[in-house]
């Protein structure tokens, strides 16, 4: 517990150095850079590569939190029941069809920048919360279900007085195993320029600058493990509270 | 009272409840007797509407089942089942308060009334207002769930196997709990249950049913004594017959003028406690006493002359 909190401590710390002080690792990146050339990626700040990154992995992932979750409630009712094999077949989509093919797919339709890579992180996150949200709805205790409706509660009061709450934590992994995903596949939007971290990966691989790649890897990197982490804490949070 | 009038439920053609008649009268505990598979859970759920019936009305205090939708009618209706059902995620106070909630009664009168509730479970309202079902023992959960089901105060309580998930011990308890709160407020209950011994300790009248069929219904001594069919005798148990109809009768149905050796028995024990000690201490009568003074005796003839004669 004592050594978890450390090391978390020193991931946010390291990782909030990496964003805006970039020039301290300037000794440490130096050995990566070739000769003569930059060790420190200047072209844009990280600190707006970051937020902008995070903005669009939020958007996107809110996005398929909303539609993923609205669809798993549909299905679960008994009047959606027969949809569920076409919903879990578009989601199923959604994850098969690969983020680079869905990106140049998307770029003659909405142009180069941020939008192809929002329907694509959309599209990636589907499936994960879908499956997620239908398996915590159809898995909930049914003592307390049929005791609900026992006593009174008609079927909106079920489904956000009980079955949501109940269900939050199983949707929660969802959430984090998707945004987990887009935090990774947002980089390569940076190949059709919206503005993500992975405009510095990609600027170190076309000029052969590991130092540029390491920091743009590390920076990704660290915020895939803290946000994970955080929703981990989350979903032990959320399960305690619903006594499981 | 609950008038179940001519009630029918089929499943694919086959009925698992079949033309059923009977009328609950208010202030009274009926329980449903049957094997798995007789139709009494079916029957229950079709009050409460859980289970729409095919065919076959209910009424309840004259007023139709079906004159409302059915969660306004289940709010007026207690509802408590196997392994409780209790909202994991609600406190013990919010699982209590969960029908007047829907009621929207006040805050501070459902306050009172949860306190109120756990005070008569013998719990006390500080120590588990605040505490989740997961952080209670199996009796307690029981015991908060039927409280759920009484907080409203409702016309009727329906109770599925209420106590089937509980230890032997535990389960006395709450059925004398049940018997005893039950007479303190008048509430009418209807129980299922596949235990007859449960049925007899707490029903007013029994409902037997077999294969969707109510086949007796009536009084326990009379189901005891008169069995109409096969089916209810096996379910009486022969063997244990006349045990059964001397633990509904009390000392005070024999009582005489006497002396007898030994330790006195309370004037409301069963007939089949007197039994037992007479058989266990190798006494011919024991003493009974009222109050703390012996009023007089119960002789083993007697008893055994009372298990002979079938009322």
């Amino acid at each position: 517990m004592k050594a978890g909190q450390i090391l978390r401590g020193g991931m946010v710390l390291l990782l909030v150095a990496l964003v805006l002080r970039p020039e301290w690792f300037y000794a440490v990146l130096a050995p990566f850079a070739p000769t003569g050339g930059p060790v420190i990626y200047e072209r844009a700040s990280l600190l707006s590569l970051s937020l902008s990154h995070l903005g669009l992995v939020a958007g996107a992932s809110g996005l398929a939190t909303v539609v993923a979750v609205t669809l798993a409630i549909l299905v679960t009712r008994p009047l959606g029941a027969p949809f569920r094999p076409l919903s879990r077949t578009i989601t199923n989509m959604g994850q098969t069809f690969p983020p680079v093919a869905v990106l140049a797919l998307a770029v003659p339709i909405l142009g180069f920048g941020a939008g192809p890579t929002l329907v694509a992180l959309f599209l990636y996150g589907l499936l994960p919360i879908f499956e997620n949200a239908m398996t915590g709805l159809s898995t909930l205790p049914p003592a307390t279900m049929d005791a609900a409706r026992g006593i009174g509660l008609n079927r909106w009061q079920l489904l956000l007085r009980v079955e949501l709450p109940l269900a939050l934590p199983v949707i929660l992994t969802g959430i984090r195993l998707s945004i987990v995903i887009a935090l990774g596949t947002a980089t390569i939007g940076s190949t059709v320029a919206a503005r993500t971290l992975g405009e510095v990966i990609i600027a170190g691989l076309l000029t052969n600058n590991t130092a540029f790649v390491i920091q743009g890897g590390l920076i990704v990197g660290l915020f895939a493990v803290i946000i994970y982490d955080a929703l981990v804490r989350l979903e032990a949070y959320c399960a305690r509270r619903t006594g499981q | 009272m609950i008038e179940i009038d001519g009630i029918t439920k089929l499943y694919d053609g086959l009925p698992a409840v079949d033309d059923v008649t009977m009328t609950v009268d208010t202030g009274t505990i009926t329980v449903i007797v049957g094997t798995s598979g007789s139709g009494k859970t079916t029957l229950l759920r079709m009050i409460n509407r859980l289970e729409e019936p095919t065919s076959g009305s209910v009424r309840i205090n004259g007023e139709s089942t079906q004159a409302v939708s059915p969660h306004i009618l289940r709010r007026r209706i207690g509802y408590a089942i196997q392994g409780h059902g209790l909202f994991p995620h609600y406190t013990v106070a919010r699982n209590i308060g969960a029908v007047p909630a829907l009621l929207k009664w006040p805050a501070q009168q459902i306050a009172e009334r949860v306190d109120q509730l756990l005070t008569l479970f013998s719990m006390d309202p500080a120590q588990f207002r605040d505490r989740y079902p997961a952080e209670l023992s199996g009796g307690q959960q029981q015991r908060v769930g039927v409280a759920r089901a009484l907080a409203s105060r409702p016309d009727l309580l329906l109770m599925d196997e209420p106590f089937g998930a509980l230890d032997p011990v535990i389960r006395a308890r709450a059925q004398d709990d049940l018997r005893r709160i039950q007479r303190r407020l008048g509430s009418t209950i209807m129980l299922v249950t596949h235990d007859m011994e449960e049925a007899i300790r707490l029903g007013d009248r029994v409902a037997v049913m077999d294969a969707g069929r109510l086949v007796q219904y009536g009084a326990p001594a009379e189901i005891i004594a008169r069995p109409v069919t096969d089916f209810v005798a096996d379910m009486v148990g022969r063997v244990e017959r006349p045990l059964r109809l001397l633990s509904l009768a009390t000392l005070s149905e024999l009582v005489e003028d006497g002396a007898a050796e030994g330790e006195a028995l309370p004037v409301d024990a069963s007939l089949r406690d007197a039994l037992s000690a007479c058989l266990w201490t190798g006494r011919d009568a024991v003493p009974v006493e009222q109050d703390g003074a012996v009023i007089g005796r119960v002789t083993f003839d007697a008893i055994r002359a009372r298990a002979r004669v079938h009322p």
